[in-house]
């Protein structure tokens, strides 16, 4: 296997990934690990993106970095102040942290390792639009209607519930 | 109509003969992002010089005339005199995030504005869901500024920063459901295509009624997007000094107000892409020797000629209207441009449905 230049590419986002989760997590202030966590979603679109998954690096780009980044920055904003620093944590925290994120990383290592994976048909050029627009709205075998039209409930129940709390009495 | 892509495709032919062909995609890779930073550049010095004369010719001035014939020389001093100016840095500010947020507004700029097709095969990101990714890019410069306010330690660029977000955030929206109401008639998301179905009449003509519609909630919409005309409330000189970038100095500053400006051309182009059918010549289906006039006419010449008359349009708008209030601003976009837009979506489903366009 010679290095490629898709290789060189996966692994510099796939250093910028790592390199900016673990920031995320470490940085005393709140503002930064957003910020670091935007940084990381970026690398994620780059990954679909790499993928020629040109959809999913899109609705990644428009829904967590333009969207939820948004929206945790303009809360934070809202409620803390400049100085703010995060407590030192306690070593029984810091421990309980450290044992589950050892286990994530073995169950996902176990599972990488021991699947059997198809041999990849790998299709060039894009995913037609109409065509995830179909499995989206088709109520078939491997059709998403159901979560589609789930997740909008929730989103409407968000929205009054918001509504609720923000209205004047 | 010249084809853009004889060229790009002779220089790949070219570079690949000589190398292996992930070196050649590399080059030109980087090429390519030279030129987009270049072309970036000097449209945003055009807007810059633009602005001034068409402001001037609101308010019966001159504009700059001293440096340079017709003073085109003195926006290269002012670029020089903002490049040496010094980068102040701000006390008990959190530095890395005040150095890193004109960046991130600056590189969604680029992002959004490598979108556009310019000529026929001149596309430089084109996806099929090139409209979606549009839209994703540019929601990323709203990060950019609140980072931007907040880093400042400065209570008016932080309310500044607010105003912007909440304005950004809302005005998308109406953006997104005017430019889905063409997408609807196209059934396309590729702006190469979406241009391609224009051959035949742009589509403000052959969407008729809801075209237009969209075409006006998208200029409010986009005008109040990138922060300027009646809607420049979040750099309110004289409330909030400058808004979001009063703390930034030296090319920090100039970075801001160069995507500024070329998001302002970004809007228009768009505009002129989905409504006025980008760099497809004035076809009228019947008369073929109009047709073949127009269509020597090179595509790039038409596309910069409806933009800049968009752009026209916007600083029309914005040196001849004062400005508005923020909670005006937010009952204009939640309580009449939202519904509007989506009676129009409507409206734009029933024509296509029923086949009433042309």
């Amino acid at each position: 296997m010679g290095i490629t230049l898709e290789l060189i590419v996966f692994l510099i986002l796939a250093v910028f990934i790592v390199a900016s989760s673990i920031l995320a997590v470490t940085t005393k202030r709140i503002l930064r690990a957003a910020t670091y966590l935007l940084f990381v979603l970026f690398g994620t679109a780059g990954i679909y993106f790499q993928l020629n998954y040109s959809f999913l690096g899109a609705v990644q780009l428009l829904i967590y970095a333009g969207g939820i980044t948004v929206l945790y920055v303009f809360s934070i904003l809202l409620t803390s102040s400049q100085g703010d620093r995060a407590e030192k944590l306690k070593n029984s925290k810091m421990f309980a942290g450290l044992l589950t994120a050892l286990a994530g990383l073995v169950i996902c290592l176990f599972l990488t390792l021991k699947n059997t994976f198809l041999p990849s048909h790998f299709e060039h050029g894009e995913l037609p639009v109409s065509a995830i627009g179909m499995s989206m709205m088709s109520g078939e075998k491997y059709g998403y209607i159901l979560p589609f039209e789930v997740i909008s409930v929730l989103l409407l129940a968000c929205i009054i519930g918001g509504i609720l709390i923000a209205r004047k009495r | 109509m010249f084809d853009f892509s004889i060229v790009t495709s002779w220089i790949h032919e070219l570079l690949t003969s000589v190398m292996p062909a992930g070196l050649a995609v590399f080059i030109e890779c980087v090429v390519i992002g030279v030129c987009l930073m270049l072309a970036y550049a000097v449209i945003a010095i055009i807007m810059i010089f633009m602005e001034r004369k068409v402001c001037a010719a609101f308010q019966c001035r001159l504009g700059p005339v001293r440096v340079g014939p017709w003073g085109t020389l003195q926006l290269f001093a002012d670029v020089f005199k903002m490049l040496i100016k010094e980068i102040i840095t701000i006390r008990h500010a959190d530095k890395f995030l005040y150095n890193l947020a004109p960046y991130i507004v600056v590189l969604s700029s680029i992002l959004a504005f490598a979108c556009i097709p310019v000529n026929k095969g001149m596309e430089i990101l084109d996806f099929n869901v090139g409209v979606f990714f549009l839209m994703a890019a540019s929601s990323i410069g709203i990060v950019g500024v609140l980072l931007a306010g907040w880093s400042s330690n400065n209570k008016y660029s932080l309310i500044g920063a607010m105003r912007s977000g909440a304005q950004m955030i809302s005005y998308e929206l109406s953006v997104g459901l005017s430019i889905l109401t063409i997408v609807v008639l196209t059934d396309t998301m590729q702006f190469s295509e979406i241009v391609e179905r224009q051959a035949d009449g742009w589509f403000i003509f052959k969407g008729h009624v809801p075209a237009v519609i969209a075409f006006i909630i998208y200029l409010i919409a986009g005008n109040a997007e990138v922060n300027r005309g009646p809607f420049d409330l979040p750099e309110a000189e004289s409330e909030l000094t400058a808004g979001y970038h009063t703390e930034y100095s030296g090319m920090h500053f100039g970075l801001f107000y160069v995507a500024e400006f070329v998001n302002l051309f970004i809007v228009s182009a768009i505009a002129a892409t989905i409504f006025l059918g980008g760099w497809m010549p004035l076809h009228i289906p019947g008369l073929d020797g109009f047709n073949q006039v127009m269509d020597y006419i090179p595509g790039f010449v038409w596309f910069f000629a409806k933009a800049l008359f968009v752009v026209w349009l916007l600083m029309w708008i914005k040196w001849t209207f004062p400005r508005l209030r923020i909670d005006q601003i937010l009952t204009l976009e939640w309580k009449y441009l939202v519904p509007i837009g989506l009676v129009n979506l409507l409206l734009m489903v029933m024509c296509v449905v029923f086949g009433w366009h042309f």
